[in-house]
């Protein structure tokens, strides 16, 4: 709790207590905990003198402001045409058995969330994902799990 | 025209030579009134997809009486195919700043802003310190204005300018109803001049060179150049920059692979064109308009992969705001399935069309306007492959 505040502080200090700083705030605190729970939304509602319900209401909106639990590195594979004719496919089947997951589920470890998305802008260069902000195109099976290996090792 | 091929054109990328903040500092010796006839004189149109003249957007913004006008760069590129808005903002960001500035100088704003699409964040640290650069010398020539970054957050639905707009001002991305239209109350309400990342950067070179030569290319209704996204079944998968007014046949004989069926001209929510009129169709304005998004599909394909992706993409993607939309989307995409496992039988694609014609003139905002688009052209062209 204490370090959202922290967060909200921050970020009011550079965009103001107004409505147009909330996405800001909120994308602060997704980057730094992964998702948003209640007491974040209350936290932030009180800062911006906002209803806890509108606060809920944009960032429920959004698909990278998660308002349920996710793994330290949220992994984000692109779905749409492209890709999917580039075999996207086989990508999240690797992932899936890497790290014993399911699409849309955190590993038991908190370390990873797998996800699939939407376009995410690299057409030419498919199968691509996204780990948090990070973007991996032109892959294969064997270089997702290289990839997925070096998040691992980290603590 | 018939077996020449596609023009290559070298605008949007080119950097010699080029000191974005100079290009500013000698705009700034033209009046305002000025910079607007000579956008309008290109016939520069919106590269966003929308096609709007931009000169005329400048010219509605500037009329305004206000204190406080924006102007804001539309990054929120999130149409299924189009990738170039990205590339432009990696390769050669000062030219996008610097085409934000001169808005700004000519609507009179003084902030800008730039919208980037979350998917995009590994951008922020290099443009937000290439910013603090190019604001600190708009302050050196004089130009009270300066540009920051706002960032989406995973909607595509975001890079409709209302909706863009509702974020920005913490808000769910729901588009809102036209008019007013953004040039009269857009942002926080202010008169906002809201451009495409790819038009800016024609508008900085119509500032810098002259409205002559950006009309030399192109056609009556399609001035210019265009960067194309391309992708799919190609060897040749990349951006590249093409003078306008090509037909689709001439954009296959150049970057198809020899068994081109189909090009998706427009992303997700333009138009299917298949191989029977790819001789007919000219893509710009006076044929079929594009954000620049080709996606090519060979005979491998399958058509009702493609539309059940696409149609998929806009059940999610729609914001939920509006009925057609929310409940358009979901059956047409039932449709598409129940048709394919025998439950309804092909006559029942009519109605679904007639479905997709009506969301057309009933949804509230483009995306659920233009889902009538893939649809119509995929199931009216490639009926075999939807049923069996």
């Amino acid at each position: 709790m204490a370090d959202v505040q922290q967060i909200i502080k921050d970020v009011t200090g550079i965009y103001g207590k107004e409505r147009k700083a909330l996405m800001p705030i909120l994308q602060a605190v997704v980057k730094t905990k992964n998702y948003l729970d209640d007491q974040d939304l209350i936290a932030v509602a009180k800062a911006l003198d906002l209803s806890a319900a509108e606060v809920f209401g944009t960032a429920s909106f959004y698909t990278f402001l998660d308002t349920v639990p996710r793994g330290k590195n949220v992994i984000r594979v692109c779905k749409t045409i492209s890709c999917h004719m580039a075999g996207k496919d086989a990508i999240i089947h690797a992932i899936e058995d890497t790290l014993k997951v399911k699409t849309g589920e955190t590993s038991v470890d908190k370390k990873f969330t797998l996800l699939s998305a939407n376009c995410l802008g690299w057409c030419h260069k498919g199968p691509v994902m996204l780990i948090n902000d990070q973007v991996y195109p032109e892959l294969n099976a064997e270089k997702a799990i290289e990839i997925l290996q070096k998040y691992q090792e980290e603590d | 025209m018939e077996n020449t091929r596609p023009k290559r054109v070298d605008i949007i990328f080119l950097m010699e030579g080029i000191d974005p903040i100079k290009v500013v500092e000698n705009a700034m010796k033209k009046s305002p009134d000025e910079i607007i006839l000579d956008m309008i004189d290109s016939g520069l149109k919106g590269r966003g997809g929308a096609g709007f003249p931009t000169g005329l957007k400048w010219k509605f913004t500037r009329n305004e009486d206000s204190y406080d006008k924006y102007v804001i760069c539309n990054a929120d590129e999130g149409e299924p195919g189009t990738f170039k808005d990205r590339e432009i903002l990696d390769r050669v960001p000062e030219k996008v700043f610097a085409g934000l500035a001169i808005c700004g100088y000519t609507i009179g704003a003084r902030e800008g802003f730039i919208y980037l699409r979350g998917e995009y964040n590994f951008l922020l640290p290099v443009l937000n310190q290439k910013l603090d650069v190019f604001n600190a010398g708009m302050k050196k020539i004089g130009l009270d204005f300066a540009i920051q970054m706002r960032s989406g957050s995973g909607a595509y639905i975001c890079g409709e300018e209302s909706a863009l707009f509702e974020s920005m001002e913490g808000k769910r991305g729901e588009p809102r109803n036209k008019p007013p239209y953004p040039t009269v109350a857009g942002y926080l309400g202010k008169p906002t001049a809201i451009n495409n990342v790819e038009t800016l950067v024609y508008a900085f070179m119509i500032a810098r060179i002259g409205a002559e030569k950006f009309k030399e290319m192109g056609t009556k209704d399609s001035r210019g150049s265009k960067v194309f996204s391309i992708s799919g079944d190609t060897p040749k998968a990349g951006i590249s920059e093409l003078e306008l007014g090509m037909s689709v046949q001439q954009f296959v004989d150049e970057f198809g692979d020899g068994d081109t069926k189909a090009v998706q001209v427009g992303g997700a929510s333009g138009g299917c064109v298949p191989r029977k009129m790819f001789k007919e169709t000219i893509i710009g304005y006076e044929g079929i308009p594009t954000g620049g998004s080709m996606m090519l599909f060979n005979s491998s394909r399958s058509m009702y992969n493609v539309l059940h992706d696409y149609l998929e993409f806009f059940t999610e993607e729609s914001c939920g705001q509006c009925t057609p939309c929310r409940v358009g989307c979901q059956q047409l995409l039932k449709g598409i399935e129940a048709v394919k496992r025998g439950e309804k039988n092909p006559a029942y694609l009519d109605d679904l069309k007639k479905l997709a014609k009506t969301m057309k003139v009933a949804a509230k905002c483009g995306l659920g306007q233009s889902v009538a688009n893939p649809f119509i052209s995929i199931v009216s062209n490639f009926k075999e492959e939807i049923i069996y």
